[in-house]
């Protein structure tokens, strides 16, 4: 493989990146042994906090300390205005798609998708077919995961449409970097992302359902304590300054959803739940689901609660239907997508398949409903018995799977011991839309491979995170 | 002809029950086979009912009651006069495409053993497919009362080779799936040709789609499309979907579930005399 | 504030309370055990523990018999003791993680440091090491007390957790009492009798109160004082007056923050009334058991009120 592109020191011309040059400079002058100290530091701020996050998850407080890394990566403001015009481009095309999915399907009629793909698809919901959620927002926040090959080469890995997790690393990240290196922050303008909750909390209050009011109810639903993300689930009600509350804390009448409360039922009008459509409500979906609220299909489907994000959104980032997102982005907005997709084979064409299968040594073969890295197969990292099982696996049903080349993942300069070292990384920025428009928070979380040569950022699999800097000017 | 329904469902609670949210998927709808006449719902508690329609197209009413109970009847009444298509539905409106019809639940997923089947019942067009499948079915599984639950799955009662009527209609729409032909679950009443007017439960049937008939009944615990005899009231993807009341109690407990259902056949010389019984 | 909220506030207040009396209890039986008696009085001791703590039945059912060893196991961190101080601790403590963003930092520090703590002292055995643990459970009490009131802001989440220690610290010395003045009255002894004050003088440790009873009556311990103490006295935190002071105070706070007045405030107050208008003479001529029987019954009934009207 060639060397990758790097964030601070580009393709190799030995020359440092504009937007990197401050930092480099302020890397050269530092004390030798000044990032590991405020590495050192950030371990303890984190540990102090990590007893927190056991709080909120399981017991293993050690095992939900994901690695922070304290050099930043750094987004230049052209960068970044093209990135964002990208990434508002393609959240409107998935809104309208959702729209169009669940209403008149045009794009079916035009041939844009095909039918078969859209309804027989696990994540399409036939509950919500010919029904518009309030203010005909769908997907009210997504969590785009980007990866760079080059200096214009990014592309969308995943479009994370339905219960995107990560905001609160990128909240938490920024506040620890601001405490640790005050005086970098001083010689950068970085565009700030705590305006993230603010923009999440106007965004469910334009979200509001007909007759909500002045100052619509909003609350986080979450599954509950033993949920792995209760921690942000918490984190984010904490900020927005709305109720934390589980299913039980909700119950539907006449059509209407109140909470209860000291003062006695309350109604809520925006739900910003984290919890899968499966199990929102026992009387429309997973009968056996104890986490949801029964009836609540009943009112939103009556228009008198919002749901963020919508029933159904799965259906826009299933990873067969990733693979039309381009000709999606183009049917419904003229334009060409301003962001790549990574190029993918559907092996339920026949044509694509004997390609995939001419050299599956080379590509990354993934199961279309599989999610987490499961039911992957990562070509040059198999063994020939993992390749051939999976060949047989291919061929038996092939409408089960993607291929795609493997990237070569940007790199970012990383502590590694005592030294900086170059680590591949992603990207995951958060799209908010509202009948008031798209909106992305400045920044984003950027995931780390700590390992050398590892493409896998995953915190499950020694995955870390780093603070982004978003530039202004 | 003109057939007459009371259905009766009393929930019984351990305790008495706050508050209780029941979605009833009770009323029929009229198309060319069934006019749907003079059709009442009653609940013997205080009781909202809101209307709505779902992306099926079955009349779904959110029941919600209004101050504690230990027990809830929900009684719905009704007539419609049938006749015969054949099992042929139209007159219709169908919001869903027929491809979603092709979609498994946990409830209908086929295992190796009902693949088998489908494809044993040969080539064909689907019509014809369709019949005979709907006669193997009633050939092979056997009916028998209290062989399997509510939530017994299709692959799971085709294993043992009996069931009830939903028990049959989901393998059907299991293998008929399988086949490559959307169908789905039908839950409604059959007055009965034996007379047998008191019923214990609703009845069950499938429906497939047949490219240029459109929707075409098919009742495999009887092994016959539904005739004039037959009241379609809600359909799903499967049992679950079609399910009459799915309900929840806050505060009840346990609860216990008894269901009274008369469906007779309303004679012209007997019609002034039902309705007064009713009255 | 969401009901479920309030629910496990209460009940972080209720299951610390009950973690420190318990802690009490097994104090005071270990200090009577150890006084100069005859083996039956020794066994008598460990027995009345299991008494005060409400769980006799439960613990006969679970086949021990009363002995040091056992009764110190059993209520301190017995595993078939749904409210030994360990699980009512780690009740505590996953009541109050539920509702994390409602506590301050302190106090949850203060109540998950008595988790940890509790977790890395084990089971101990020995005595000394046994009594460590006991301080250790009465310091998290204080704790947590002391976090709540120095940092909390003083709104419905502060009363509700107030409201629940309250609630079971009533529940706890009136149960004290009662077993107190019949069970561990043997046979033949009369009141006033040797023996007697022992117990007595137990159960004032118990209260933490032997010294605050020499303030107040400045003599002899004396049963018909003691109760007046622990009845009847307002000075005396742990009394029945007290607690339904209290208890009627944060009624009333909540009462006032939610501009509504509702059936356990009304309970509480008329019961308030009773304690106003009440002699210690006339209650022990109407039968102590019998008066603080009906006030265990009242007291739940109130419990019973507060979950109606804010908990559901």
């Amino acid at each position: 493989m060639t060397k990758a592109f790097d964030e601070m020191n580009g393709g190799g011309s030995g020359s440092i990146r504009d937007s990197y040059k401050t930092l480099a400079a302020w890397l050269q002058n530092a004390p030798p042994d000044l990032l590991q100290a405020r590495s050192r530091q950030a371990e303890l701020f984190f540990r102090r906090m990590g007893v927190t996050f056991a709080v909120y998850g399981d017991e293993e407080s050690n095992e939900r300390l994901i690695p922070f890394d304290v050099v930043p990566r750094i987004i230049g403001a052209d960068e970044w205005s093209g990135l964002e015009a990208g990434l508002k481009q393609r959240v409107s095309a998935i809104n309208a798609f959702l729209k169009d999915i669940y209403g008149p399907q045009e794009c079916i009629k035009a041939g844009v998708v095909p039918a078969d793909l859209i309804l027989t698809n696990p994540h399409y919901r036939p509950e919500m077919q010919g029904r518009r959620p309030p203010g005909d927002v769908w997907c009210h926040i997504a969590g785009v995961d980007l990866v760079r090959t080059g200096e214009d080469g990014f592309y969308v890995l995943e479009d994370n449409v339905r219960t995107p997790s990560g905001v609160s690393y990128m909240l938490e990240n920024r506040e620890m970097m601001m405490r640790l290196f005050p005086d970098l922050f001083a010689e950068h303008s970085v565009r700030p992302v705590e305006i993230y909750t603010d923009m999440l909390l106007r965004s469910l209050q334009a979200s509001a359902p007909d007759g909500a009011g002045e100052d619509p109810t909003i609350v986080v639903l979450t599954p509950g304590p033993f949920n792995s993300a209760y921690y942000e689930h918490s984190f984010l009600a904490d900020k927005l300054g709305v109720e934390l509350v589980e299913g039980g804390d909700l119950f539907v009448n006449d059509d209407t959803v109140f909470m209860r409360t000291t003062e006695g039922p309350k109604r809520v009008d925006v739900i910003y739940r984290r919890i899968d459509d499966d199990f929102i409500d026992p009387l429309t979906f997973m009968p056996n689901s104890a986490v949801g609220v029964p009836g609540l299909m009943s009112a939103y489907h009556a228009g008198r609660v919002t749901l963020a994000n919508a029933v159904g959104t799965g259906v826009a980032d299933d990873k067969a239907v990733y693979t039309y997102m381009p000709q999606i982005i183009r049917f419904f907005t003229g334009e060409d997508a301003i962001l790549q997709n990574v190029p993918t084979w559907r092996c339920r064409e026949p044509e694509a398949l004997k390609e995939v299968l001419g050299k599956l040594d080379q590509l990354v073969v993934k199961e279309v409903g599989g999610s987490g890295g499961y039911g992957m197969l990562v070509g040059p990292a198999a063994t020939k018995a993992e390749i051939e099982a999976f060949r047989a696996k291919l061929i038996a049903d092939p409408d089960d799977f993607i291929a795609q080349p493997t990237l070569s993942l940007s790199t970012a300069p990383t502590l590694n011991g005592g030294d900086l070292s170059p680590r591949h990384v992603d990207l995951r920025p958060f799209v908010l839309s509202s009948p008031a428009g798209v909106r992305v928070a400045p920044g984003g979380l950027t995931r780390v491979a700590l390992k050398e040569g590892s493409l896998v950022v995953n915190s499950s699999q020694g995955g870390g995170t780093k603070d982004t800097w978003v530039l202004d000017n | 002809m003109r057939i007459r329904i009371d259905h009766s469902t009393r929930y019984g609670y351990a305790r008495p029950a706050r508050f209780i949210v029941q979605m009833l998927r009770l009323t029929p709808r009229s198309c060319e086979s069934q006019q749907v006449g003079d059709w009442r719902i009653e609940t013997d508690v205080d009781a909202r009912l809101r209307r709505s329609e779902d992306a099926f197209g079955n009349i779904v009413h959110s029941l919600y009651t209004e101050r504690p109970t230990d027990s809830l009847t929900i009684r719905v009444m009704g007539e419609v006069s049938t006749v015969d298509t054949g099992g042929v539905i139209r007159g219709q409106s169908e919001r869903l495409s027929p491809l979603v019809f092709l979609r498994d639940t946990a409830l209908t997923r086929a295992d190796a053993a009902i693949l088998d089947f489908a494809q044993a019942i040969g080539q064909g067009d689907p019509l014809d497919r369709m019949h005979r499948l709907m006669g193997a079915l009633h050939r092979d599984v056997a009916f028998e009362v209290g062989s399997t639950s509510a939530t017994h799955t299709a692959a799971e009662a085709f294993a043992q080779r009996r069931g009830v009527c939903q028990d049959h209609a989901q393998i059907f729409i299991s293998a008929a799936h399988r086949l490559g032909v959307p169908a789905r679950y039908v839950s409604g009443h059959l007055n009965r040709s034996d007379g047998q007017h008191d019923q214990d439960a609703a009845h069950a049937w499938a429906e497939a789609w047949i490219e240029g008939l459109g929707w075409v009944g098919f009742d495999p615990a009887n092994g016959i499309c539904p005739t004039d005899q037959y009241v379609r009231v809600a359909v799903g993807l499967d049992a679950l979907g079609a399910t009459p009341i799915r309900g929840t109690s806050y505060g009840g407990g346990q609860e216990s579930l008894t269901v009274a259902l008369h469906v007779r056949p309303v004679q012209q010389s007997q019609q002034q005399l039902q309705s007064r019984g009713w009255g | 504030m969401l009901s479920r909220t309030a629910d496990s506030l209460y009940w972080t207040g209720r299951y610390m309370e009950r973690a420190d009396f318990l802690a009490r209890i097994l104090e005071a039986a270990i200090r009577l055990a150890a006084l100069p008696a005859k083996d039956q009085a020794t066994v008598t001791a460990w027995a009345g523990a299991i008494a005060s703590s409400g769980v006799k039945s439960a613990f006969d059912a679970s086949g021990r018999t009363p002995s040091e060893k056992s009764v110190r196991e059993y209520l301190a961190f017995g595993a078939d003791n749904s409210t030994s101080i360990k699980a009512c601790i780690t009740r505590a403590r996953t009541n109050a993680r539920s509702v994390r963003t409602a506590l301050t930092i302190e106090l949850w520090e203060a109540i998950n440091g008595a988790w940890n703590g509790l977790n890395e002292l084990g089971e101990p055995t020995k005595r000394d090491d046994f009594t460590s643990y006991l301080d250790f459970v009465k310091s998290t009490s204080l704790a947590v007390e002391g976090a709540s009131s120095r940092t909390m802001l003083r709104n419905d989440a502060y009363w509700f957790l107030r409201l629940g220690m309250a609630i079971e610290r009533a529940d706890n010395t009136a149960r004290l009492l009662d077993v107190k003045y019949h069970l561990l009255l043997p046979p033949g002894e009369r009141v006033g009798g040797q023996l007697d004050y022992f117990q007595w003088t137990t159960l004032l440790r118990e209260v933490s109160a032997l010294t605050a009873y020499r303030w107040v009556y400045r003599e002899s311990v004396r049963p018909w004082l003691v109760a007046d103490l622990l009845v009847l006295n307002r000075q005396m935190p742990r009394s029945l007056a007290s607690c339904q002071g209290m208890i009627v105070s944060y009624l009333e706070k909540l009462a006032a923050d939610y501009g509504r007045r509702g059936p356990a405030q009304r309970l509480a107050s008329s019961r308030l009334t009773q304690f106003n208008e009440a002699r210690i003479e006339d209650i022990f001529q109407a039968g102590l058991h019998e008066y603080i029987q009906n006030f265990l019954n009242e007291n739940n009934a109130l419990a019973g009120a507060i979950h109606e009207q804010y908990l559901v």
